[in-house]
């Protein structure tokens, strides 16, 4: 996804960046995990690495910790090539998707490791792991041992324990995975205001694409050692660049149409489209598509396109019930409607022609 | 869950092994302890604590018992100093190697513990392999006397012999350090040596420990080594015991060596079991 990539470091002058992927490749017994990553992530920015399980995103995180070493291109930080330097000299700290709290240490002497490994003055020890400590509600534990504390808390330790350092960048490795649906909302809204409040870049792995939308600046979007796009949330999801991306984030309903002469049709369903003539493939959000009112079908400006079809399925859903619609020939539309009460049989529906977002076929070449 | 049956069959034989093979006789050995030995060479039952006194009284039992410990505490260090190192290199640095690596090390338990000694013997003697070898290079003009009967010849043996009860634990533990604390380490900026230090030292504990035990407590009681390679200079208290319920013919006496001796590896087997709890993280 060459496309992609550049697109990624257009989107920061090179200046501004603080984190500079070029290039990367990385390889498990000649198995290719990154193919070819560039990334440009900057300052104080909430950078959020998406993919699928073998998608290669704890390898990059594990590349940028040191943990890993590259089998090609570069990784620079600030300046300094970041991928010569030993792991334990590097100015990156990480959250462990497991916490990796050392179970011989109290929290105290948890958090205060990294200070003493780096010989912080013995003074300024105390204050600061103290500080870390409130920093992430944990205080009144300063003197357990972390085999009397929850997931959560082991989560907030471990947070604590990198934080405190005052790292340049801050690598997350799905930190909330371990943790229940409250528990990981909660820590989502937390982590965010961490966030801005200490200024740190956070680089941010996750697979569950919502966690992602919440949390960051920009999301990077890998998918079997490529990046598929790298844009801030809202863009990708109203604009994504590939059919696989509109359906990785969110749901989608992707149709495969004919553009000619300015209009692209299914054979169901045709709306008027702007783009080269031939066939393409277009995403279509499901709740960009409306009922459309049988009372005022004049309404319809040039950009709303309509189609017709059988109710197959209506699932309640609180507010929006989802709809599945059949155009015939089995052509199944998906659409999130405003709960209209129970709908059957043929029923007619719109939506804006620029809610149709022509997107790239998968290229798995 | 299980039928009364099924847990009688499976509890009760080695209860009886137990009782029959391991208490009866350690109590005939402490009732022994308290008897004599008259002038014509027969047990005589009367109950006195004579053999605990002699055992104070004479020099001989307390400067051998003294030896044995410092040979242990010898033969421990470096099993340790041996043994960690290497258990260390496999666990962490060995990769592909690993499993042939540990084979050579479990490999020499399967030789009999005879044809070790025997093969010091060989190595240690004035005709011996070491020696031959140190005149034919000319370091030496005649044959070095002190490598084989002496204190330092059990050593050698003894530390030959038990490394690889020190190193399996030690491997062991290592073996359970994760790896990700090690990771996590080095991410906050440790160096591999403070790494070592401070994390996968501190959680090999128990298994250091273990091993320690394990050296100790078979040299302080091994008798062969100290009889193939010892000479008179490097007896250990065992062959005293060997020699008072055989030549000697003074079982009373034996007996209460062997139940010092008893006392002293249960008291410590105690403690370091203790210990191991206390450094073993759930």
């Amino acid at each position: 996804m060459s496309a992609a990539s550049s697109s990624a470091s257009d989107k920061r002058a090179p200046s501004e960046a603080l984190l500079s992927i070029r290039k990367v490749e990385k390889q498990f017994a000649k198995r290719p995990v990154l193919r070819g990553i560039s990334l440009e992530v900057a300052s104080g920015e909430f950078l959020t690495i998406l993919g699928e399980s073998g998608s290669g995103k704890t390898t990059l995180l594990r590349l940028i910790a040191g943990f890993e070493q590259l089998d090609g291109g570069e990784i620079w930080m600030g300046g300094e090539r970041l991928d010569e330097i030993p792991a334990y000299r590097r100015q990156v700290n990480t959250v462990f998707q497991s916490y990796a709290i050392f179970p011989h240490l109290s929290v105290f002497d948890n958090v205060a490791y990294g200070l003493r490994a780096k010989l912080v003055p013995r003074n300024e020890i105390p204050a600061r792991v103290t500080q870390a400590l409130a920093m992430v509600k944990m205080s009144e534990f300063e003197r357990s041992a972390p085999s009397r504390l929850s997931g959560g808390q082991q989560q907030r330790v471990a947070l604590a324990r990198a934080l405190v350092n005052r790292p340049r960048v801050l690598l997350l490795d799905e930190p909330l995975s371990a943790l229940d649906a409250n528990l990981r909302r909660q820590m989502q809204i937390e982590l965010k205001s961490l966030q801005r409040e200490v200024g740190i870049t956070f680089i941010f792995v996750t697979h569950d694409q919502e966690e992602a939308m919440a949390l960051s600046d920009r999301i990077a979007l890998l998918r079997a050692g490529r990046l598929e796009q790298v844009a801030e949330p809202r863009e990708i999801y109203g604009c994504p660049k590939t059919a696989y991306a509109a359906q990785f984030i969110g749901q989608t309903n992707l149709l495969r149409a004919e553009v000619r002469e300015g209009t692209a049709s299914t054979g169901a369903i045709s709306w008027p489209s702007s783009g080269p003539p031939g066939p393409a493939t277009f995403s279509l959000r499901p709740e960009s598509i409306r009922l459309a009112s049988s009372a005022q079908p004049a309404a319809s400006s040039g950009a709303t396109a309509h189609f017709q079809g059988q109710i197959k399925n209506q699932t309640f859903g609180g507010a929006m019930d989802l709809l599945e619609i059949d155009c015939g020939n089995s052509y199944v539309i998906r659409a999130r409607v405003p709960s209209p009460g129970a709908l059957t049989g043929q029923q007619k529906f719109e939506f804006n022609a620029s809610d149709a977002v022509r997107v790239l076929e998968s290229s798995d070449t | 869950m299980y039928s009364r049956a099924y847990k009688s069959a499976v509890t009760i034989p080695p209860l009886l092994w137990v009782t029959f093979f391991l208490m009866a006789p350690y109590a005939i050995l402490f009732c022994y302890s308290f008897w004599s030995v008259s002038p014509l060479q027969t047990i005589v039952h009367n109950w006195n604590l004579q053999n605990y006194a002699q055992l104070f009284r004479n020099p001989l039992y307390l400067t051998v018992l003294l030896r044995s410990i410092r040979i242990a505490g010898a033969v421990t260090l470096l099993a340790l100093l041996l043994g960690y190192p290497l258990a260390y290199y496999l666990s962490f640095h060995a990769a592909k190697r690993k499993d042939l690596l540990y084979q050579l090390v479990i490999i020499p338990l399967w030789a009999s513990y005879l044809v070790r000694g025997y093969a010091w013997k060989t190595i240690l003697g004035s005709d011996g392999v070491l020696n031959g070898f140190l005149q034919y290079l000319h370091i030496t003009h005649r044959p070095v006397e002190f490598f084989l009967y002496s204190p330092f010849a059990v050593i050698l043996t003894l530390t030959h012999i038990y490394t690889p009860f020190t190193f399996l634990p030690i491997y062991a533990s290592l073996e359970h350090v994760p790896r990700n604390l090690v990771e996590a380490s080095h991410d906050l900026g440790a160096s591999p040596f403070s790494t070592f230090l401070r994390v996968i030292l501190p959680l090999s504990l128990p298994g250091i420990l273990a091993g320690a035990t394990f050296a100790f407590v078979l040299t302080l009681g091994d008798f062969l080594a100290p009889l193939l390679v010892g000479g008179p200079s490097g007896i250990m208290i065992s062959n005293i015991v060997v020699s008072l319920f055989g030549a000697a013919y003074n079982w009373p006496l034996g007996a209460a060596i062997s139940f010092c001796m008893l006392l002293l590896v249960v008291t410590l087997l105690f403690a370091t079991e203790r210990l191991e709890k206390r450094f073993t993280i759930s």
